[in-house]
């Protein structure tokens, strides 16, 4: 049954309002500041040559993807401390964009690695705890897509992701334990002390553009998540009223 | 708190001793996956007897991963959950109890796979005293989240792929650290296992200490 209260109400909600608008529009010129800054304005390095810019935007995909990891863990906390919706959808929505941002990271670093190191894959320590990230998120998120009740879904997917960021340390630490055993230095290790001025700019900025999209994204994808629940909620509403509509007489809900 | 956690281990065990599931259906699997490494990796070549730890190890998991469903598949049927819950003891002794049960069925498992490696492989175990803790520790490790993960699962309609995915991504430290700790227990380097020892015991440790609280709320939903 085509309900107008409904889709009138999603047609006035949207997930954007103008304190994001602005966010988005300052994003992309950000973006192409950074683009311009890592490609073009910044120097070749010594041992790299023009791989490194791809590190411009590695850098920062990786930190906001384990930034976004910590506040699904701090998100699924508060949830169990305060019960409050809010922080379920926190930790929800920042889930599902450090997933894509651990995804990208793997894809971007395989790139890097492909001229840098001759093979896309090498049993680093960095890369192979980022997978590992990539794999423990999915389980999160499978969790979450499970079909159950609001408050036994929060609470599930909320235990699963308090533990999150222990296992992502856990991990972290054993796996570069691991590694350090057959290798010595890492990356970062031979890079930083050659890093240029220019560089160290061009990388704070990427740093602060894509933490700008990183919470541009995860307020679009928390208010999206608000509105479903809210449609589910409106929707139970209407069955109900039908329902009811249907046990006052037949007369009443004929056409 | 223990007293009910022994209960809940007597009942799991009982039960295992008198259905025989895990003697007549994961014990065979277990030896099934050694002879399918046999398969997979030339036995005459030497790299069998070189990935043994490797290979246990993952023997182990793959396995644990079967009495970790096992545990809790017991209590899914004739509403037995329910009356788990209404049983009034302790949800952290429940916990304890099931982890108890889940790591002696593990330990006779790997008790069961290291003599098959022994015998299949040729392998030699090395220095039995780094051998028998990192399996106490690593047991307890894969015992304590795996139960915590189990109970979470269970019930579910995807229970069956659902914890393959949460758990193995959690053990992947266990796997390392009782691979290299077996490895160096094979090698003339013996002080370098220790150090993964004491990781697998953290790591037990604090998944036991999670586990006693989360439980609860955990059995509850499920």
């Amino acid at each position: 049954m085509d309900t107008p209260n409904t889709k009138s109400e999603v047609e006035s909600v949207g997930t954007g309002s103008r304190a994001t608008r602005i966010l988005g529009v300052a994003t992309i010129m950000g973006l192409a500041l950074a683009a311009y800054m890592a490609l073009v304005s910044s120097p070749q390095d010594e041992n790299m040559g023009d791989v490194v810019r791809i590190l411009y935007i590695h850098v920062p995909i990786v930190t906001m993807a384990y930034v976004g990891c910590g506040l699904t863990s701090l998100g699924s906390v508060m949830y169990l401390w305060k019960k409050s919706q809010w922080w379920d959808i926190t930790a929800a929505a920042s889930a599902e964009v450090a997933m894509v941002f651990t995804a990208l990271t793997l894809v971007i670093g395989m790139i890097w690695g492909r001229p840098t190191w001759g093979v896309w894959w090498v049993w680093d320590a960095r890369l192979t705890s980022t997978a590992m990230l990539l794999l423990l998120l999915l389980g999160y998120l499978a969790v979450r897509r499970l079909q159950a009740d609001a408050a036994t879904r929060s609470k599930r997917s909320a235990i699963v992701g308090l533990l999150l960021f222990p296992n992502v340390i856990i991990v972290n630490r054993s796996v570069t334990w691991w590694r350090s055993i057959h290798q010595g230095t890492t990356i970062l290790n031979t890079l930083k002390p050659k890093i240029h001025d220019q560089m160290a700019v061009t990388l704070v900025v990427a740093m602060v553009v894509v933490a700008m999209l990183f919470v541009w994204l995860v307020i679009h994808r928390w208010r999206l998540t608000w509105i479903e629940t809210q449609l589910d909620a409106h929707e139970l509403d209407l069955a109900i009223a039908e329902r009811r509509a249907e046990a006052t007489g037949p007369a009443e809900t004929a056409p | 708190m223990l007293r009910d956690a022994w209960l809940i281990t007597r009942k799991d065990l009982r039960i295992e001793v008198r259905s025989r599931i895990a003697l007549n259906q994961i014990a065979p699997f277990a030896l099934l996956m050694l002879i399918l490494f046999a398969f997979a990796l030339d036995p005459d070549s030497g790299v069998l007897d070189r990935a043994t730890p490797g290979l246990y190890w993952v023997a182990v998991l793959f396995s644990a991963l079967l009495a970790i469903q096992r545990a809790f598949a017991l209590e899914s049927s004739d509403g037995n959950r329910d009356a788990l819950r209404l049983s009034g003891l302790d949800p952290a002794g429940i916990y304890l109890g099931k982890v108890l049960s889940i790591a002696t069925q593990l330990a006779l498992l790997e008790v069961l796979l290291g003599t098959g490696v022994v015998l299949l492989y040729g392998s030699h175990g090395g220095n039995w005293l780094l051998v028998i803790a990192t399996c106490v520790a690593a047991t307890a490790g894969i015992a304590a989240a795996g139960t915590l993960y189990g109970v979470l699962a269970a019930g579910l309609r995807v229970r069956e792929t659902l914890l393959p995915l949460l758990l193995l991504p959690v053990l992947a430290p266990v796997l390392i650290g009782s691979t290299r700790a077996f490895e160096a227990a094979r090698s003339d380097t013996i002080d370098q296992g220790w150090p993964w020892v004491g990781l697998l015991a953290v790591f037990a440790v604090a998944y036991m200490v999670f586990g006693m609280f989360g439980f609860g709320p955990l059995l509850e939903e499920s």
